[in-house]
């Protein structure tokens, strides 16, 4: 399965070097900004998919400071509301949609072909494509900020008719810069499917493939499944604010509420695409600092392929204050309680593959196992959340923003925070600098715990989401969580001076960079070479 | 999984053009529709987009003929193919399902009907029907007349139906190696792609100026153009695939055994069909 790399291939004698693509196929591999804007190798894609998932992470963490910082008191002290608005909505949208998406992509374009043999991912040029729509999607999208009227700030659900018959008019502009997002999401959770479909190494079964590849087979037909509802529904959108049509509006018999039902059947798939993945990651790590074989793997692969399912029955629970009728209320909040198995055959695998494992605690483990205990409190209280009578009291309040907070924040993002770590080795050939990185989890952790654990409390006692200003018995809690949060925001300096210490030197990893990795990409040498398994491996299956 | 060998393509520069292409046309519609300017700026786009997908193509298809694919890339593309089909049917799936939410709960619970027909006090005059003809707000007109699904509809429906059958019997010529069947077979597929289009193009002239229904007109006129008019933008593209289909063959690209383009072309046509088919059901009929 070498690949076939044009320059050694007859075709380049039997047609003439002018076609555009074909002539540069010709050539050495441009150098310079050329070769990050031309590249087809997954590895290098990825990489491009790292950086910017980082950048858009400050971004939006900036616009999350900018949110606490005029929360720090009660008053309105440093932005007027309209502004405040808009940073949260913003806050949300490049978080979700150009920071852990992205992370995820990135992760996946570096490591599914390295963990099934691939020599690349199935089709290369449409990956350079698909990320090379979110630097387009994204700076149209922060260009809103700038057009008159403001940007969208309406929150990052953008329910009608908030953005349709009071929304700004920069509203256009988002609704194409999410087309454009959509669009790449699409074309890339395309690619990741024919990849792991069809670019095993020969003698990899499916259930042979890590947790982390079937992770993202689940995830990525997810994708597929949902954002065209995603498109579909901001098409509706579109045309309600620009064509006079009356989709979300009552007075001409469209239903603002079916907003509400077709974004969150994109909704609620949409946010386990921001944890599957983070599973397939921690199912690798604790494995490896166990040093003992992941317990439960085919259990694993089911639990996921549950949780996906359940997705596409469970989104009204956002909606359960909205006025539905008795009988939704009940099947939503039993369908979204059953999610919770499932997830405990997750939880309750990892804890019983550390069961008598050798542990030890480098980096990654350390993310690893602070996303099994903190993602856990976010998923408990999803499940206080579940309860829709009990979710008469805390909808829209704090303790929905504690709750996504501890599973998108402690969960996915340190998950990919623990991806990166374990997987730096093979990118770049030295081991992350242990004590920088110590200093980054611990202080990441207390600082998370400090900004989203006194939410869960404000919330409880009646603090509305949304708001740029509250009542003074809040203020505690309030402090205590932007002091946390700007905690958390400088921490991941220390993460990106541990990234770009471990890119330019460190210890030498060798290929197998950690004793108990099992998995195909430690066959590789390390930093892994541009070009690997050209030829496909012989694949040794163990019994899981 | 094969042992074969797998192409690899060095670098291109068709996927970044594409995303500044798309961008460029992205921002010039939003011009266009925010600012009532920029319609050079969105047609330049479009038109990009257009070259660069053409370029794109025309080096696949260059590489395909070059030899340089096997068997393994052969599934990539029509695995990413059929999961692409999968993401239009969902697609529209989402029109079909606030089609459905509409017709079933929203407009029943507005007249007083159902777990929710509390929401009849927003307008107690109001009557649900579907059709609906009369808004529940008086300020929005309704449509005038309503189409009856066994005139121009039917006469649709028959026209794509036998198209999608035209093409299975030039699909069938190819594969037995008959270009001749092929290429009048795809030629009839294409006369027919082009007059159910100009049909849908009647049917909109009188929706607009003898029956009032138009995209203000209500949910009614909404979902009516919502579906009919992707599906119709779907349908045009369809054919567009079709008519470089035929240039193809004319060109004596395909063989018998190797020509996956023509045959996902097929399969784009039969998803357009198929969508059809709901919407003659549950736009027109019923």
């Amino acid at each position: 399965m070498a690949p076939k790399l044009p320059p050694h291939h007859p075709v380049e004698q039997s047609t003439s070097a002018t076609a555009g693509g074909q002539a540069s196929a010709h050539h050495a591999p441009p150098r310079g900004i050329l070769r990050w804007l031309l590249t087809t190798n997954h590895k290098e894609i990825g990489s491009l998919y790292l950086i910017f998932s980082l950048i858009m992470f400050f971004i939006g963490g900036i616009f999350a400071l900018v949110v606490r910082a005029e929360l720090f008191q009660p008053g309105l002290q440093l932005v007027n509301p309209e502004f405040f608005n808009q940073m949260t909505t913003m806050h949300g949208l490049i978080m979700v949609f150009a920071a852990v998406m992205p992370a995820f992509t990135g992760l996946a374009n570096w490591m599914i072909p390295l963990q099934i043999g691939a020599p690349d991912m199935a089709l290369p040029r449409l990956n350079n494509f698909s990320f090379w729509l979110l630097p387009v999607a994204f700076l149209l999208l922060l260009s809103t900020l700038l057009m008159p009227g403001g940007g969208p700030n309406f929150g990052w659900t953008f329910y009608a008719p908030l953005s349709t018959t009071y929304a700004p008019p920069s509203t256009t502009f988002f609704i194409l810069s999410l087309h454009i997002a959509g669009i790449s999401s699409i074309l890339g959770a395309i690619n990741i499917v024919a990849t792991i479909i069809n670019m095993r190494a020969p003698g990899m079964r499916m259930m042979d493939m890590p947790l982390f590849v079937w992770t993202w087979l689940i995830t990525a037909f997810l994708l597929i499944a949902v954002m065209p509802v995603l498109a579909g529904v901001i098409t509706m959108m579109l045309m309600d604010i620009n064509f006079g049509t009356h989709f979300f509006n009552a007075a001409g018999g469209g239903d603002p509420v079916l907003f509400q039902h077709l974004f969150w059947f994109f909704g609620h798939p949409e946010v386990y695409i921001m944890i599957l993945p983070a599973f397939g990651i921690v199912s690798a790590i604790i494995p490896t600092f166990a040093r003992k074989r992941l317990f439960g793997y085919a259990s694993m692969v089911y639990a996921t392929a549950s949780i996906a399912i359940l997705s596409f029955l469970v989104w009204a629970h956002h909606m359960f204050v909205v006025g539905l009728p008795l009988a939704a209320e009940l099947f939503f909040m039993y369908t979204t309680m059953i999610i919770a198995v499932p997830t405990g055959v997750k939880v309750f695998n990892w804890i019983t593959t550390l069961f008598r494992g050798s542990i030890t605690f480098e980096p990654p483990m350390l993310f690893a196992l602070a996303f099994v205990v903190l993602f856990t409190i976010g998923g408990f209280s999803g499940l206080m959340l579940a309860i829709a009578p009990a979710d008469f009291q805390y909808h829209d309040t704090y303790f929905v923003v504690a709750h996504f907070h501890y599973v998108l924040v402690p969960g996915a993002v340190f998950a990919i925070m623990a991806g990166v770590y374990y997987w730096l080795p093979k990118w770049t050939g030295h081991y992350p600098n242990v004590k920088l990185a110590q200093w980054h989890f611990w202080l990441s952790v207390i600082g998370v715990n400090l900004t989203f654990f006194p939410m869960h409390f404000a919330g409880l006692a009646g603090m509305p989401r949304r708001i740029p200003d509250y009542a003074l018995q809040f203020a505690d809690f309030n402090l205590v969580s932007s002091l946390g949060a700007f905690m958390f925001g400088a921490s991941q300096l220390v993460f990106v001076a541990v990234v770009i210490l471990c890119v330019r030197g460190g210890e030498k990893a060798p290929a197998k960079a950690w004793e108990g990795a099992e998995d195909l990409e430690w066959s590789v040498p390390s930093p892994a070479p541009l070009h690997t398994f050209e030829t496909p491996p012989t694949f040794q299956r163990h019994e899981h | 999984m094969s042992g074969g060998s797998y192409y690899v393509p060095s670098t291109s520069k068709w996927p970044i053009l594409g995303s500044l292409a798309l961008g460029l046309m992205m921002i010039g519609t939003g011009m266009v529709l925010v600012h009532d300017r920029g319609t050079p700026i969105m047609t330049l786009g479009l038109l990009a987009v257009l070259a660069v997908m053409g370029f794109w193509f025309r080096d696949v298809v260059k590489e395909s003929r070059g030899g340089l694919y096997d068997a393994q890339m052969d599934r990539s593309f029509r695995q990413g193919m059929g999961w692409f089909i999968f993401s239009e049917v969902m697609f529209f799936a989402a029109f079909f399902g606030a089609l459905f939410y509409i017709r079933t709960f929203a407009l029943p619970w507005l007249d007083g009907e159902g777990a929710k027909g509390v929401a009849a006090l927003l307008w107690p005059e109001f009557t649900a029907s579907w059709p609906l003809m009369s808004p529940p707000d008086t300020a929005v007109a309704g449509p005038r007349d309503t189409f009856s699904p066994w005139q121009l509809p039917l006469v649709n429906t028959l026209i794509l139906v036998a198209s999608s059958i035209t093409l299975t019997v030039a699909h069938e010529g190819l594969k037995e190696g008959h270009r001749d069947t092929t290429r009048n077979w795809l030629f009839a597929t294409l006369l027919l792609a082009i007059s159910f289009i100009t049909i849908q193009g009647v049917e909109y002239y009188e929706a607009y100026v003898h029956y009032g229904i138009t995209l203000e007109a209500g949910i009614y006129g909404a979902t009516f153009f919502l579906l009919t008019g992707f599906h119709g933008a779907h349908v045009i593209i369809g054919a567009t695939i079709l008519a470089v289909m035929l240039v193809r063959v004319l060109r004596g690209h395909f063989s018998s055994d190797n020509h996956f383009g023509f045959e996902a072309a097929c399969w784009y046509w039969h998803f357009v069909d198929v969508v059809w088919i709901g919407l003659f059901l549950f736009v027109y009929v019923f």
